[in-house]
């Protein structure tokens, strides 16, 4: 028999029964749309947590001054003195590294004419906006040439602009810290909360001498920001750094470091190896719902040959060969999962893009996940059509066509 | 001396009911000639039924020869049986056994379905078909509007399709009335004799079996002419 009068016969049975045929096929639509929105909701968690952690620069290394240890007391992070500008400049010589961002930090109460606002100034370089991936909304930045000659200007975040100066244009203004008078050369566009919760607008940066010297009176630096070629590199340089600045500060074997290294690129393969597992298990939950729903057409495709016994047995009567009568039922068991696949992908579709306008999911409909999803309605179909089309064309002539 | 068209020497046959072996055919020879218009008669439980399933090849005997036209049916397997049914066999069943819901014409083209016949010629082929059984103004009508001797004809021209070389009927008049009886046995008679179709038929009443040039009697399971 040829392929298209067999789908013919198929088609025909199936159209005889609408209904059930409907029913049947509804399991799989139910498990092809569910597939389709888990994953996007998965594949939309993993498309924010990825822009959140690039908002945080994802090769980047922090270097924190470290701890010490003086007769047993040992002090938090941050709190040796020992980090030096010239350590952040020996830095710029390693293979792997392509920014270097020094900085220090200081908790200030800023005013402005009658407000205050209690934030941090930070002291950097110009290239820390590189390093971070940082933009101005409007201004400019403070050049390398102000940060040589400690000059008393700063470029400040969203939350301060709107703390500080709410509807004054804050360009050109003059902000007070303690003694310290600070022209605004640059407001940054905003970059809202981290990975963390913090909000990352709520600060103003001043060239690093300015605040060494002007603000704190020290010479030492708090951290540096190391921008690495690409992950790999993020990785790799870790030891190398190590190694340099223990040579630097003249460590013995013996003695802790008075560093600390985050590595970011650490944290970013964290979040998205989770956010990763999170998209699977969504995925393989909603795959359950698929393989009922290809238990629902075994079901119904047994009850169908039983049915047909009679039918199966004039068949082969007339002369239908084992295959015939095995294709027939197949391609009806592929057509219920395959058009349940197509309207499952349409009805997934429809549901993600729902959810995406009336919720707060991000999502993202992948066409990874419409093949796999349309794969496996396929592979159900096979699978639990095989064994009532094997059992069909097995029935033998006689005892089927004696079947009441 | 041209070949038979079914040769069956010592034929036997067993099956098991609830359990008991029953000897169902106890050694059958028979020879049918191209063009003979044979009748088989017997009590019901003489083996008829065994008898017609295994000429029909749609079953095997358990030991003994059958040849179909000269093949050996015995040495043949399932598809190989199914393409033999399809090509040299025509049915008609006591019960018509057409498919329900299925328009006559359909039912008509299903053999050529499996002889790999292509859309059109299967049409006009059932077309013809149904026209010479006097169905032609019926094409799309299903079994359960038409009438049971409507149903036989319908059955015949399936039968008949392929150009069978042998044509089994079962009863064919078992479930008609005695007027229909007599136009489906005249359909049978004019095949045998103007179209040379070679007929087999059983049946358990004698006047049905005068329509045959031979008639056998078949009593627990052994043939007496």
């Amino acid at each position: 028999m040829s392929a298209l009068a067999a789908l013919q016969l198929a088609v025909r049975a199936l159209w005889r029964n609408k209904m059930r045929a409907l029913l049947t096929a509804l399991g799989v639509i139910i498990g092809v749309a569910a597939v389709i929105t888990m994953v996007a909701i998965g594949a939309g968690a993993q498309k924010r947590i990825a822009s959140q952690l690039d908002s945080m620069g994802t090769n980047n290394l922090t270097i924190r001054s470290g701890s010490s240890a003086h007769g047993g007391v040992r002090t938090g992070v941050g709190t040796t003195h020992t980090l030096m500008l010239a350590d952040a400049e020996a830095l710029r010589e390693l293979p792997g590294v392509v920014a270097v961002a020094p900085n220090v930090r200081s908790s200030v109460q800023a005013r402005f004419r009658g407000t205050n606002w209690g934030t941090s100034v930070d002291g950097v370089t110009p290239e820390f906006f590189a390093v971070r991936d940082w933009p101005l909304a409007e201004g400019e930045l403070f050049t390398a040439r102000e940060v040589a000659l400690a000059a008393p200007v700063c470029v400040i975040g969203q939350t301060v602009v709107k703390e500080l100066f709410g509807l004054t244009p804050a360009l050109g203004e003059t902000i007070l810290f303690k003694s310290l008078a600070c022209r605004v050369v640059g407001v940054l566009v905003a970059k809202g909360a981290s990975a963390f919760g913090s909000d990352q607008d709520d600060v103003i940066y001043a060239p690093l001498t300015t605040v060494q010297r002007n603000l704190l009176g020290i010479t030492y630096i708090n951290g540096i920001e190391v921008q690495a070629a690409n992950r790999a590199a993020a990785f790799s340089i870790v030891p190398e750094i190590k190694k340099l600045i223990r040579q630097r500060h003249r460590l013995r074997d013996d003695q802790e470091d008075d560093f600390r290294i985050f590595n970011r690129a650490e944290l970013a393969q964290t979040a998205e190896t989770s956010a990763q597992v999170f998209s699977w298990l969504l995925g393989s939950i909603a795959s359950v719902s698929l393989l009922v729903g290809g238990i629902g057409i075994m079901n119904i495709m047994l009850v169908s040959v039983t049915e047909r016994t009679r039918e199966i047995g004039i068949r082969m009567a007339l002369g239908a060969r084992r295959n015939d009568i095995l294709w027939q039922f197949l391609l009806e068991a592929l057509i219920l999962s395959g058009a349940g696949g197509v309207i499952g992908i349409l009805a997934g579709m429809g549901g993600a893009a729902a959810l995406a306008k009336f919720s707060e999911f991000q999502v993202s409909v992948t066409m990874w996940s419409i093949i796999m999803a349309f794969g496996s309605a396929l592979l159900v179909g096979v699978f639990f059509g095989l064994h009532p089309a094997r059992k069909a064309s097995h029935l033998r002539p006689i005892e089927a066509l004696r079947y009441e | 001396m041209a070949e038979p068209i079914i040769r069956m020497e010592s034929v036997h046959k067993y099956y098991a009911l609830d359990g008991v072996r029953v000897h169902a055919l106890r050694g059958i020879d028979l020879n049918v000639m191209p063009g003979e218009f044979v009748a088989i008669m017997g009590p019901s439980g003489s083996g008829k039924s065994t008898l017609m399933n295994i000429i029909g090849c749609l079953d095997v005997p358990d030991s003994g020869g059958y040849w179909l036209s000269g093949a050996d049916v015995t040495r043949m397997n399932v598809d190989e049986l199914a393409g033999l049914r399809n090509r040299a066999l025509g049915f008609v069943f006591q019960g018509f056994n057409l498919l329900a819901r299925t328009s006559a014409v359909e039912n008509v083209e299903v053999p050529l379905l499996y002889a790999g016949v292509g859309r059109v010629q299967r049409r006009t082929r059932a077309r013809e078909l149904l026209q010479r059984v006097g169905l032609g103004e019926r094409l799309n009508h299903t079994p359960n509007q038409l009438s049971g001797g409507q149903q036989q004809r319908v059955a015949l021209a399936r039968a008949l399709v392929n150009r069978p070389a042998l044509l089994l009927a079962d009863e064919p008049t078992g479930n008609l009335d005695s007027a229909t009886s007599v136009e489906i046995l005249d359909l049978l008679t004019e095949l045998n004799q103007k179209d040379g179709v070679t007929v087999l038929m059983i049946t358990h009443e004698p006047d049905i079996a005068t329509r045959a040039q031979r008639k056998l009697v078949l009593r627990d399971g052994t043939l007496e002419s």
